[in-house]
């Protein structure tokens, strides 16, 4: 028998690669498009979670969010979140990775030792942190402070340096990450290139500037993209580290994402939290957008 | 060819799918459907271990006297427990009986959630005459929706053993407001920066320092929290700011306490850093847990003549899906969780009070030197009308943090918090 010209080993394959395939696009399609294009629709209503009715109210939910101070406060600090976040773990991730990179020997222990921190549980990390925080008798830091003469501060129970101290154990545990994947870029580069630099007379700077920059642009790309995103969604320690999770003091240190969070599943506010994500998603998308281009332009 | 396959296979994995979803849910179904003469019903409460392993026992019990029910508790962290019987609510699912605490009743009355008690086993007469006048927060439009097994007040709790260290009379704790402050500030030790060691009470407004600010301390400047009708927000009035001004200035001028004090004010008191603190007879049965600790507990200082305490309670209601069989079943085990004999042993388990007055004012009980303050103060506490204590109790932790950390005038910081919580007080009641 013949077989049919169609069905090569290779369609088979193909078709096989597809069942699979059809699992977690169903997954995909049912956990979460579907809610995503759901929270559009809600961020319309008033539902309340409890009620049975979701009445449509057009847009009165982006007008009350466009007058609300919180909003706006927390708009702030999820970008103060990025603004200080990203930067600082990208430049101490590519410094560690350079250095490291360089050693003759001891890579593995330096390379364990960075990311140790990151494939620890955010939960973890984020209790540990605010007990160092703690005002004395029990905080690490502030005894510290107190030993050496200085006055005890605040930390998370400031306005002002609650955030910072928030952001200091994310910074930490998100540079093992940046520090991996840099490191993943460097190895890419091949040798022959700085060989060449050299013999033409560059120094460790010229290199850096004309050859591991440039080279190294599609490994920044990335690790902005996915670190903006990472840092726009910031949650997890701020939940764990403010006092019952508010956000607080005075909502100081309240990204939108926990606004989303407190609106939705405290307050019960289905339709203003949806309106919140629908602006978040918004965000991400254009900062996204910008991105690819701004990178892509100056290729 | 080609595209015929795929669509095949994808149709295919498509059935497929759903096949397993409707086996799971036929399951189910049998499974409920052949226990035929055992009707199973479901609890819930929030996760308190003491609470939860006399659920257990009690279950055991009520499952010997009627062995035609099979009760299953189901238990979440304190935290989540709110989010999760609300995310219940537009699945359709979840419990038949289920816990909820009082100040959560209007959201999920009005849901349609739960349904009314049947007159016919829980009669109004009978439960006004025999509960504390208190349990009428759960009645609405004339009905009964839930029933409390026990009720809670707040008292003072005092280590004896720090009053002796300070030179005070272990057995005589204070009694007036402002005796307390005398003895916070002998109790409170600080390092010579002004560093805490050890507080002389508790600040903790996330705790329950907002109820004493709220139904406590402004009653005795002369005021009251809220209207009569409970919709309008009175304290932003002289009362208001002068127990707001007293409150901030147990840390601003006394310096006997802060807020967050060694992470929080039962950590601080269990391990004998914190001298006084106020907290509810629930915590009874957590201190007694701890070694070495030897506490005593006293009704709340007066203040200007007048006694106040808040008083609260957790309720048990039946969700309104809950018909037939398991409805007769449901209403038996609320019967139960009711009666006197639960009650009793609640109080020994949990040091919750009896919620029935004939229990819990006995001569026994009132004396008692552990539920005594407690129970007396009974007879004079509140509990407040929430409608989201939430968002109530973070109005007061806000205007602290606008006093203390921003220098905000007391008046300022007063009004902004009544103002917000009016907000949210018209924006419940006008939607009625």
């Amino acid at each position: 028998m013949k077989r049919p010209q169609s069905y090569t080993i290779e369609h088979t394959k193909r078709i096989w690669a597809y069942t699979f395939l059809v699992v977690p696009v169903l997954f995909y399609l049912t956990i979460r498009f579907y809610p995503t294009f759901y929270a559009f629709f809600l961020s319309l209503t008033d539902w309340d979670i409890v009620s049975r009715d979701k009445n449509f109210i057009g847009l009165t939910n982006y007008r009350n969010l466009f007058q609300d101070p919180i909003f706006w406060k927390t708009l702030s600090n999820t970008g103060f979140y990025v603004l200080y976040g990203l930067p600082i773990s990208l430049l101490s991730g590519f410094i560690l990775a350079y250095n490291i990179d360089r050693l003759k020997k001891g890579e593995g222990v330096f390379k364990a030792l960075y990311f140790l921190p990151y494939i620890t549980s955010m939960v973890a990390i984020a209790w540990v942190w605010r007990w160092l925080y703690q005002p004395a008798p029990i905080g690490v830091f502030n005894k510290i402070l107190i030993s050496i003469g200085l006055p005890q501060q605040k930390f998370l129970f400031s306005q002002t340096q609650a955030l910072p101290s928030i952001l200091a154990p994310t910074i930490w545990a998100d540079v093992g990450f940046q520090l991996i994947i840099f490191l993943a870029g460097l190895k890419g580069i091949s040798r022959q290139y700085y060989e060449a630099a050299e013999i033409d007379g560059a120094d460790n700077w010229d290199q850096l500037r004309y050859i591991t920059l440039p080279l190294l642009k599609p490994t920044i790309v990335f690790l902005i993209i996915t670190g903006t995103i990472r840092y726009l969604r910031i949650f997890t320690q701020v939940l764990n580290m403010s006092y019952q999770g508010e956000g607080g003091p005075l909502n100081s240190t309240k990204p939108l994402v926990l606004y989303i969070y407190h609106s939705a599943f405290q307050q019960f506010d289905m339709g203003y939290a949806a309106a919140m994500t629908v602006i978040l998603f918004l965000i991400i998308l254009m900062i996204t957008l910008i991105q690819l281009k701004v990178m892509k332009s100056e290729d | 060819m080609k595209r015929n396959a795929i669509v095949l296979m994808v149709s295919l994995s498509l059935i497929l799918f759903s096949q397993v979803l409707f086996a799971a849910g036929q399951a189910d179904q049998a499974q409920k459907g052949d226990a035929g003469e055992v009707t199973e019903i479901v609890y819930w409460q929030y996760f308190y271990e003491t609470k939860s392993k006399l659920m257990d026992k009690l279950i055991e019990m009520f499952e010997a006297e009627h062995p035609d029910i099979r009760v299953v508790q189901q238990t979440f962290p304190y935290e989540q427990y709110n989010t999760k019987v609300a995310s219940s609510v537009p699945s359709g699912t979840g419990p038949n009986v289920i816990n909820l605490y009082y100040g959560w009743l209007p959201t999920y009355i009005d849901s349609g959630y739960l349904q009314p008690l049947p007159t016919s086993q829980f009669p109004n007469e009978k439960i006004e005459q025999e509960f504390f006048p208190l349990v009428r927060a759960a009645k609405f439009d004339g009905s009964y929706y839930a029933l409390p097994t026990a009720v809670r007040s707040l008292a003072l709790f005092w280590n004896k053993d720090l009053f002796k260290e300070a030179g005070l009379d272990p057995e005589r704790p204070p009694r007036t407001v402002e005796e307390l402050v005398d003895f916070a500030e002998m109790l409170t030790i600080t390092d010579k920066n002004g560093n805490y060691l050890q507080t002389g009470l508790t600040l903790e407004l996330r705790a329950q320092m907002h109820h004493w600010v709220r139904e406590v301390l402004i009653r005795q400047m002369g005021g009251t929290p809220y209207s009569d009708d409970n919709r309008s927000v009175t304290y932003d009035s002289q009362a208001g700011y002068d127990a707001f001004t007293f409150f901030t200035d147990l840390h601003l001028k006394n310096k006997v306490g802060m807020p967050n004090f060694m992470t929080d004010d039962v950590t601080a008191f269990k391990s004998g850093a914190m001298a006084m603190t106020i907290d509810g007879s629930f915590r009874l049965g957590t201190l007694d847990g701890v070694q070495g600790l030897n506490y005593g507990v006293t009704e709340l200082p007066s203040m200007n003549g007048i006694s106040s305490s808040f008083a609260s309670f957790w309720a048990n209601g039946i969700t309104s899906f809950t018909t037939g069989k398991e409805l007769e079943a449901s209403l038996k085990f609320l019967e139960f969780l009711t009666s006197d004999e639960v009650m009793s042993m609640w109080l020994d388990a949990i040091g919750e009070l009896p919620a029935k007055q004939a229990l819990a004012l006995t001569d026994e009980f009132r004396n008692n030197p552990k539920y005594g303050p407690f129970i007396r103060s009974l007879e004079y506490a509140h509990a407040t009308k929430f409608i989201d204590e939430s968002v109530q109790r973070k109005v007061w932790i806000d205007a602290y943090d606008q006093v203390v950390l921003n220098n905000a005038s007391i008046r300022d910081a007063v009004n902004e918090a009544a103002a917000t919580e009016q907000k949210m007080l018209d924006s419940y009641y006008n939607s009625k």
